[in-house]
């Protein structure tokens, strides 16, 4: 509510300079990606601002429906009384399990995942490894990643109070890449070579299995607008959605939708 | 006339610390009291339950860190800061003390993130591997935090000691007493309001830190069970949720907030009260 | 029973205690100096400080955010030292001790123990929020001033109190005004106590975190006006080593802040003596 406020209060004092300014509000995880975007976009149009800000998935798509952001953005699917807006797919992305490379781990099945996550398997021994304690790292309270992790892994089992928490992805993948015994879900564009990414039912995260959905761990992102996109704002996405917009979001590390 | 009207501004000048400390409660009880009366006092302060997206408002397991994390701290730092201040203000020579007293002035200087990353970087690692747990624990939190303390904790001592007239050390010394049972039994208590200032102003440096601790202690909601237990403090609750928080959510990190800032009154009014006693003698 | 240990003996024990562990204490510091030093002094290059991040700071320089912490440094000061002077002017020449002083004390020493995330949380909800100033150096300005006030309160109390009682009275028998007084005699001789006041807050603004991600915002751009979100050098450095997005990188920002502080600190005291010799 109060960042909704927030971004209104934003809206207004940039409202004098209507349409050479868009706003895009929304989602953490999408943030990076599309300032770099923007950045890219704003080298080819002098003059034009696009104005990327956080705040979230949920306070991105509230943003677009009081009018205060152009483009909202969101890290997870809409929900049913969302879907009166307008929603572009603009990329796909993995939550991806990662661990310790020395860990021997590849594989996990969903379950062994929640029971993880829920304190209920304790001991990498359990899962066929050493004898240590699993410290297992979650993503804070409200983080959409975390959203989605709960609602494609944990179905309604709370993560249990002993997980150690991160406040972003960076962060998750530091802890994950300097202790053997931990795991931690990341989003599958930021996961590098000091971390593991493990085999979910059998199925590796990787530009093929993401974009075809086998990858069971995948969440698009969202461009959500209030009507269909005009001006500025639809040559943006249009710009998103090119060929060029797609490359640079495959090449930090995104599945581009084509 | 300009005369009355330039003490009037002055004045107005003078007030604008405790106005902008009374803004400061205003604002703070004004965002998060709605929640603790809407899941009462009781349940918010005594739950261990947090979950703030699903109803759930618990802050007790969040006191019991950061009062851990903070005795922790004074069990550590405690004992290096009064030997550093006896040292240098009773042992040391004049010229080292001049040298010495300010650089450990210098280490509260060092921006407390850099204290934060050095723990990482170093401590952690040494805990997991030598200790067990993940490392990210109360322990290093402590740790960190007692080496953050020091400065404060020494430099008042310091002053404290060499505040105590002369005359008692001489008086002592001539009865016979050697230095350092002059020091234990005449300077120490002679000092013992100036200390004891010292020591609770660190303790509210180590309860209201927040980068450091967050980047050490793991951040977990459960009770700490061990020295190694990943904990979650006060202070770092609110840091690390706010980026998403909307609502009932925010409103409970700032419930969060009063939480802390009642303790951390506390602290300055008995610092306050104990000051003044230590002036009067 | 034990025996009782020679009081002299004991003395030498204990003493050496204490020695060893103040060595130790000096040894932590020295070594996090060193520690950062070496690995960050390789990094920093003229290049390094004139560029600004790429890449969210994995390459590139921290020029932006050097400027961001000079824009904040400059609006805190610009607001906190009026109020902090003006404050002390008060305290010491227009008032004599009296209950309403006690308060004033009171309040500003409370207001010295506030916890940084507190102030953080305040100046979210009031300048952020409350005035729609949003993320911006203005609302982190304000915010750290109020974070200030209470140091430069007391260092300009203290000077103002050390300039000697004669000069004012010579200055009152010849009919001048309080007011020309505190101007042309008082001030001039606290200058240093002062100046110290405003050397301890830059330090201050450059070591904090939480207020500024709080009312700052983390934004990478280079700040073009007051009313941006930018990030400062302590928050760069945060972000980069926490999110270990670029290690190298994290260290020389590091070392940066850490020369930053010493330097400040030594010329702080450097100051503090000057005052000291002249007044004595």
């Amino acid at each position: 509510m109060i960042s909704f406020f927030f971004i209104a209060l934003l809206g207004c004092r940039l409202s004098t300079k209507e349409g050479v300014v868009c706003t895009i509000a929304g989602s953490t995880s999408i943030q990076p990606f599309v300032e770099k975007l923007a950045e890219i976009y704003m080298e080819h149009h002098r003059g034009v601002i696009i104005n990327v800000q956080g705040g979230g998935s949920t306070a991105g798509i509230r943003s677009v429906r009081g009018d205060v952001a152009d483009i909202g953005t969101s890290s997870r699917e809409l929900r049913k009384e969302e879907k009166d807006l307008k929603e572009i797919v603009i990329a796909w992305d993995g939550i991806a399990i990662i661990v310790h490379p020395d860990n021997k781990v590849k594989d996990l099945s969903l379950s062994q995942l929640r029971d993880i996550f829920a304190g209920r398997i304790r001991h990498w021994s359990e899962l066929g490894w050493s004898h240590r304690r699993i410290h297992f790292v979650t993503r804070e309270e409200g983080s959409g990643t975390r959203n989605a992790f709960e609602d494609m892994v944990m179905h309604n089992v709370p993560i249990s109070d002993e997980a150690l928490v991160e406040d972003s992805n960076g962060s998750v993948r530091e802890i994950v890449a300097h202790d053997p015994h931990a795991i931690g879900y990341i989003s599958y564009g930021i996961v590098d070579q000091r971390v593991k990414a493990l085999r979910i039912d059998g199925i590796e995260p990787n530009l093929r299995t993401i974009k075809e959905k086998r990858y069971k761990l995948t969440r698009p992102f969202l461009f959500v607008t209030k009507v269909a996109p005009h001006g500025l704002a639809k040559d943006f996405i249009e710009f998103v959605l090119s060929p060029e917009g797609q490359k640079i979001l495959e090449r930090e590390g995104l599945i581009g939708i084509r | 006339m300009k005369e009355k009207l330039i003490e009037k501004t002055l004045m107005l000048l003078a007030f604008s610390a405790i106005g902008a400390l009374l803004l400061m409660a205003v604002f703070i009880f004004k965002e998060g009291m709605p929640i603790i009366f809407k899941v009462g006092i009781k349940n918010f302060l005594f739950s261990t339950h947090w979950a703030p997206t699903k109803g759930h408002f618990g802050v007790s397991s969040m006191i019991v860190s950061s009062l851990f994390v903070t005795i922790g701290a004074m069990i550590i730092g405690v004992p290096l800061a009064l030997a550093c201040a006896i040292t240098l203000a009773e042992f040391a020579p004049q010229r080292v003390t001049v040298i010495l007293k300010p650089t450990i002035e210098l280490l509260a200087g060092i921006p407390s993130v850099v204290y934060g990353f050095l723990g990482v970087v170093l401590l952690v690692p040494l805990i997991r591997d030598y200790l067990g747990g993940p490392g990210l624990s109360l322990l290093a939190a402590s740790i960190i935090l007692a080496i953050m303390i020091l400065p404060t904790i020494t430099s008042i001592s310091i002053d404290a000691i060499k505040a105590v007239p002369y005359s008692y050390k001489e008086g002592s010394l001539a009865l016979g007493a050697t230095h350092w049972q002059t020091i234990r039994m005449v300077i120490l208590k002679a000092a013992r309001s100036g200390i004891i200032t010292a020591i609770i102003l660190g303790m509210a440096r180590a309860i209201g830190e927040t980068m450091a601790v967050i980047m050490v202690a793991g951040n977990a909601l459960r009770l700490p069970q061990s020295p190694l237990s990943p904990v979650r403090t006060l202070t770092s609750n609110i840091a690390l949720e706010m980026g998403y928080a909307a609502g009932d959510h925010r409103a409970a990190l700032f419930a969060t907030g009063i939480v802390l800032f009642v303790f951390i009154m506390v602290f300055n009014v008995s610092a306050n009260i104990i000051t003044k006693r230590w002036r009067r003698e | 029973m034990a025996k009782r240990i020679n009081p002299l003996m004991l003395q030498r024990i204990v003493k050496a205690q204490l020695w060893s562990l103040t060595g130790f204490t000096i040894g932590i510091l020295f070594f996090i100096i060193f520690f950062i030093s070496i690995k960050g002094l390789p990094q920093i290059t003229l290049e390094f400080l004139t560029s600004n991040p790429v890449d969210m700071g994995r390459s590139g320089g921290i020029f932006s955010t050097i400027v961001c912490t000079l824009y904040l440094i400059f609006v805190s000061l610009m607001i906190a030292m009026p109020l902090g002077v003006g404050a002390a002017i008060y305290l010491t020449e227009y008032t004599r001790e009296s209950r309403l002083t006690h308060i004033i004390r009171f309040g500003t020493e409370c207001l010295a123990g506030i916890p940084s995330i507190i102030m953080g949380l305040f100046g979210f909800a009031f300048f952020v929020m409350a005035l729609g100033l949003g993320w911006s150096i203005l609302s982190g300005g304000m915010t750290m001033s109020i974070m200030l006030l209470p140091t430069i309160i007391r260092t300009t109390e203290e000077s103002i109190k050390a300039v000697p009682y004669e000069l004012r009275e010579v200055s009152f028998s010849l009919g001048v005004t309080r007011w020309q007084t505190v101007t042309k005699v008082v001030l001039p001789s606290a200058l240093p106590g002062i100046v110290t006041g405003i050397v301890l807050g830059i330090a201050r603004c450059i070591e904090e975190t939480a207020v500024i991600i709080f009312t700052v915002g983390s934004s990478l751009r280079l700040p073009e006006s007051f009313f941006d979100s930018g990030r400062t050098m302590a928050v760069h450095f945060y972000i980069l080593a926490r999110e270990g997005i670029s290690m190298p990188n994290a260290y020389g920002t590091a070392a940066i802040l850490i020369l930053s502080i010493l330097f400040i600190n030594l010329s702080a005291y450097y100051l503090a003596r000057q005052f000291l010799k002249k007044i004595c």
